[in-house]
C-alpha cells in the first residue's frame, strides 16, 4: 500500500490539528482528501512528506516509516505544496533542471512523463517563473514535482482559486499521471472534485469523518434525501420547508432545494405540504446523495455530538 | 432602476486591454453574479466600479456618481468584502466593528446601538472581546460581511467571499446575502463555485476582457442547452479558448 496511516495525531499548543487519523490508500489510486480551510489537510500532508513529526501514531509511505526512513521517502515522493515551491527568479526550464538535478536525474531522462503537461508551457521556457500566470505556474510546479518519476504524488490544494476550466484541465492531467501507475494523494476544498477521485476522505476540524467511494454514497437508513425544483425561486420556500416537523435539513443547491427528512415513510408530510402551497410546476423527487449532501449530513451529526 | 450603469468601459495597461467595451446595468436590489476565468478582467472592472482605479474610457455610474470625479461619493455608498476577509486579526470582534463604523463617520451613539444589534443577530455577543485570530473561519466570514454593510451602503461588492469554507457555512453565507438583497441592497458578487451562480438574479460571464454572456441563470441554461451553470461556464470559456 502506498500510504498507511495509523492513529496519527498532532497538536499545536491547544489546537488539535489532527485527531486519530487512520486510513490507507490502494496502489495506483487517486485518493482525495476533502475538507474546508483549517481542517488539517496540510498538516497531514506535511507529516507524510516527512517535514513534520506526528505527536502520536505511525505512518508509512511505500512501506517506509515517516520517522526512521525519511531520507528514503523524500526520494520517492513528488510534493506540490499549496504555495508552489518554484524559484520565481529562475526561468521555467531552469526550475525544471534544478529539480531534476537535486534528485540526481535529468530532464531528458524522464521527459516522457511530463511531456503532455510541459508542452503547454514550453513556449515560455525562458520566462521567469515569477512572470507566469497562475495556471502556468501550476503546470510548471506539477512538472517539477514529477521530474524524478516519483512513486507517489502528494498535491496540496492544487486547484484552489483556479477557475472551472483550468480545474478541469488539471484533473485531466492527474488522470493521465495516475494511468502511469503513480499513486496520487490530493487535497481540495471543492466538493465537486470528489467525483474525480477513486476514493475520498472527508475531513473537518482534524477528524476524518469518512472514507468512501464517491460513486456509492448513502445517508444513514433513518434519513432520506429529496430534491425540490420549481421554475419559481425555490429560496422563497426554504423557511416553510424548515417548518415541517420531520425536516432534518433543507439547503439551497444551485436552483434546487435539497431536503433531508427523517425517513422515506414520513415524507408524506413533505409531499402534502408542498402540494398545498399551489406551486404550478413543483417537482419533488427522491434522490441519492451527492458528495456535498453526504458531507453536510456528517457535519451536522458531528455538530450535534459536540 | 439601474444602480450601476456601465457603457463601453475600456481599461488598458500599455498595449494590453484588460476590459474591452463592457456595457451592462445592475438593478437596485439585484444579486448580480460577475463570473469569469482567472485573468478574464473581473478584478480590474471591480476596482473601477469601487472608485479605486480610473477607466481608460467609457461612461460609468455607480449609485448615481461617475467614476471620474465623484469617487469619494461612490466609496461612501458601497461596501466591499474580499476573499481575504478585511478584518484586523489582532483586534477584537467589537474593535473591528467600531473601527469600520468610525472610518465611515458614524456617530458614537449610533455605533454602540448598531453594534449591539449586530452582535445579537450574529449570535456573537459572547465572543465580542475575542481577537479575530481566535475565532472560526465561518464566523470571520459573517463578521467581515456584516462589517462591509455596517454603514448601510446601497451596493456591496463581494470578491470570492466563500473560497475555502465548508458547504454548510457557504450556504449560510448565501442566506445572509439573500436577506440583505431582500432589504433592498444591491449585491455584486464573484465566485468560482458555479452552483452559487444559480443563486444570482442575473449573471455575466467574462472571457478575455469582454462580457461573453449576460442573462438570468435559467435563460442562460436554456440558451446553452446546459443542465447547470457549470456546463454553461465551461461551454463559454472553452469556446473562447479554442477560438484563439
Amino acid at each position: 500500500m502506498s500510504f498507511e496511516l495509523h492513529s496519527i495525531s498532532k497538536s499545536f499548543q491547544d489546537v488539535d490539528a489532527l485527531r486519530d487519523i487512520t486510513f490507507s490508500t490502494k496502489e495506483g489510486e487517486i485518493f482525495g482528501l476533502i475538507g474546508p480551510d483549517g481542517a488539517g489537510k496540510t498538516t497531514l500532508f506535511r507529516i507524510l512528506v516527512t517535514l513534520l513529526n506526528a505527536d502520536k501514531g505511525s505512518a508509512t509511505v511505500k512501506g517506509l516509516d515517516v520517522r526512521k526512513d525519511f531520507r528514503k521517502i523524500r526520494k520517492i515522493i513528488g510534493y506540490m505544496p499549496g504555495r508552489f515551491s518554484l524559484y520565481m527568479d529562475l526561468s521555467v526550464i531552469e526550475n525544471l533542471q534544478f529539480y531534476a538535478t537535486v534528485f540526481g536525474t535529468s530532464v531528458e531522462k524522464n521527459y516522457d512523463l511530463i511531456k503532455d503537461i510541459y508542452m503547454k508551457i514550453e513556449p515560455f521556457k525562458d520566462r521567469l517563473a515569477g512572470k507566469l500566470s497562475g495556471g502556468m505556474k501550476q503546470k510548471l510546479a506539477l512538472s517539477c514535482a514529477l521530474i524524478h518519476r516519483p512513486d507517489v504524488l502528494i498535491l496540496d490544494e492544487p486547484t484552489t482559486g483556479v477557475d472551472a476550466v483550468s480545474r478541469k484541465e488539471f484533473w485531466d492531467m492527474l488522470h493521465q499521471i495516475s494511468s502511469e501507475g503513480i499513486t496520487i494523494l490530493v487535497s481540495t476544498p471543492y466538493m465537486d472534485e470528489a467525483a474525480q477521485c477513486d476514493r475520498v476522505g472527508l475531513i473537518q476540524k482534524g477528524t476524518l469523518l469518512s472514507v468512501s467511494d464517491p460513486a456509492d454514497l448513502r445517508l444513514s437508513a433513518d434519513k432520506q434525501l429529496f430534491i425540490f425544483k420549481s421554475s419559481r425561486k425555490v429560496y422563497n420556500y426554504l423557511e416553510q420547508i424548515h417548518g415541517i416537523s420531520n425536516t432534518i435539513s433543507a439547503w439551497l443547491f444551485g436552483d434546487e432545494l435539497h431536503i433531508v427528512t427523517t425517513s422515506e415513510r414520513d415524507a408524506d408530510l413533505l409531499r402534502s405540504s408542498i402540494a398545498s402551497w399551489d406551486i404550478p410546476d413543483a417537482d419533488l423527487r427522491k434522490s441519492d446523495p451527492g458528495i456535498e449532501d453526504y458531507f453536510m449530513q456528517l457535519l451536522s451529526v458531528q455538530t450535534v455530538k459536540s | 432602476m439601474a444602480i450601476i450603469k456601465v457603457r463601453n468601459l475600456v481599461k488598458k495597461f500599455g498595449s494590453f486591454t484588460a476590459n474591452d467595451q463592457l456595457t451592462f446595468d445592475v438593478g437596485e436590489g439585484e444579486i448580480f453574479g460577475f463570473l469569469g476565468a482567472n485573468g478574464a478582467g473581473k478584478t480590474t472592472a471591480i476596482k473601477i466600479l469601487c472608485g479605486l482605479s480610473y477607466p481608460s474610457s467609457g461612461e460609468i455610474e455607480v449609485a448615481g456618481y461617475n467614476v471620474y470625479n465623484e469617487r469619494e461619493n461612490i466609496k461612501k455608498n458601497i461596501g466591499y468584502m474580499s476573499q481575504k476577509f478585511s478584518l484586523y486579526e489582532d483586534l477584537t470582534v467589537s474593535e473591528n466593528i467600531r473601527l469600520y463604523a468610525g472610518i465611515y463617520g458614524m456617530g458614537k451613539k449610533k455605533i454602540i446601538t448598531r453594534e449591539e444589534e449586530l452582535l445579537e443577530r450574529l449570535g456573537m455577543m459572547a465572543i465580542r472581546k475575542r481577537r479575530i485570530s481566535e475565532i472560526p473561519l465561518g464566523w470571520k466570514q459573517k463578521l467581515a460581511f456584516s462589517v462591509a454593510v455596517f454603514h448601510n451602503p446601497r451596493i456591496v461588492f463581494l470578491d470570492e467571499p466563500t473560497g475555502g469554507v465548508d458547504p454548510i457555512t457557504r450556504r449560510q453565507f448565501w442566506e445572509l446575502i439573500h436577506e440583505t438583497a431582500e432589504q433592498g441592497m444591491t449585491v455584486f458578487v464573484t465566485t468560482h463555485y458555479m452552483d452559487e451562480a444559480e443563486y444570482c438574479d442575473r449573471v455575466s460571464i467574462m472571457v478575455d476582457g469582454r462580457i461573453e454572456a449576460l442573462d438570468t441563470p435559467v435563460r442562460m441554461r436554456s440558451a446553452y442547452q446546459a443542465a447547470n451553470m457549470n456546463e454553461v461556464f465551461l461551454k463559454i470559456a472553452m469556446k473562447a479558448k479554442n477560438g484563439k
